[in-house]
């Protein structure tokens, strides 16, 4: 109104906030859709090897897990320090794994079913035998495309 | 002054200024929780289980490369100890048999690896001979690709993979693994 505003106005050019929502939002829908909910808290300590040869698994939803390896300090005391099997979110006999994966099995669709994969997660620090009493299970139960977890190897050998 | 006021009653818009900081609110929930882990690892084809015990094939020494992994991760190759680091090279030169060594594979085709571990090998051992294994036929498929197509093995068609894959079939036989060190 007077002559001193007018002067003001023009001084400060604000910016205009009012598109940070969407950028937000995109943000927001990005993460949403990464985003994978650990499912199950590990009881056992995991950590696989480094290797060369890998292969990326696709579609989580015909994976299933398999974790092997020895129970991590506060399970010790109930399972003892040998090498165990995890499936889900629990401690596991030998013996569950055909049910293990018919259970998943059933949550595919049938023409998928031929693609199911298991991901055997196993500690770098267990010995073998219980690696191939698992994998003579699968076996038995018809589950052959096995994946064996590995991370990238970065140094050499 | 009263009158404004009335216009500003009318015009009832919900305050959206807010709406960034809830968005930014599950932004943060969700940066937490994330895991972009993606699974890798070395894809295997078990075989088939049958109850009956497998035929007793005699194969010419000659085509078989035998891996055995002992307790102590150790490893003999052809009855001769050998350093993981040299594995990988060994293993082609006995599939290609460029010399044509006759110690060697009497060709790609009938060459056969086999691999036989203790119930005491520690599973990164055997992953790692595994490994090898895998990238020493990944290397010759690479090679092959190479000669033949002059790109990369994994550039190449279906068609064309699956000719090199035949000329190149991969035979990792694992045996029934031995128990000399298991822990209960």
């Amino acid at each position: 109104m007077s002559k001193f505003n007018k002067g003001k106005q023009k001084e400060d050019p604000e910016v205009s906030t009012a598109s940070l929502p969407d950028i937000i939002f995109m943000l927001l829908f990005f993460f949403m859709v990464v985003t994978v909910m650990r499912e199950s808290e590990l009881k056992i300590k995991v950590t696989t090897p480094q290797a060369t040869e890998l292969t990326k698994l696709q579609e989580k939803s015909l994976v299933n897990y398999i974790h092997i390896g020895r129970p991590t300090k506060n399970y010790q005391a109930k399972f003892g320090t040998s090498p165990k099997i995890q499936l889900g979110d629990k401690i596991s006999d030998i013996e569950e794994i055909p049910l293990f994966l018919e259970n998943h099995k059933a949550s595919v669709p049938e023409k998928l079913q031929f693609k199911i994969t298991t991901s055997l997660k196993v500690d770098s620090d267990v010995t073998m035998g219980i690696v191939t009493d698992v994998k003579e299970k699968l076996r038995k139960s018809g589950q052959l495309k096995v994946n064996y977890s590995a991370k990238k190897r970065t140094g050499d050998l | 002054m009263a009158r404004v006021r009335a216009k500003d009653r009318m015009k009832n818009e919900v305050n959206a200024g807010s709406m960034a900081d809830i968005a930014f609110l599950l932004l943060i929930f969700f940066l937490v929780t994330t895991t972009i882990l993606e699974d890798s690892g070395i894809l295997v084809k078990l075989p088939e289980w049958s109850d009956e015990p497998p035929e007793d094939i005699r194969l010419n020494t000659r085509n078989i490369y035998s891996v055995l992994v002992n307790t102590n991760n150790d490893l003999l190759v052809r009855k001769q100890p050998m350093a993981l680091k040299d594995l990988r090279d060994d293993t082609k030169l006995f599939i290609t048999n460029p010399k044509k060594d006759p110690t060697l594979s009497d060709s790609p085709k009938q060459a056969i690896v086999s691999l036989k571990n203790d119930r005491g090998t520690s599973y990164k051992a055997y992953l790692e001979v595994y490994n090898e294994l895998r990238a020493a036929y990944n290397e010759i498929w690479d090679e092959q690709a190479q000669i033949r197509y002059g790109k990369n093995y994994d550039d190449c068609t279906k068609a064309e993979q699956e000719g090199i894959r035949n000329d190149f079939p991969l035979v990792i036989s694992e045996a029934e693994s031995t128990s000399f060190g298991d822990e209960g």
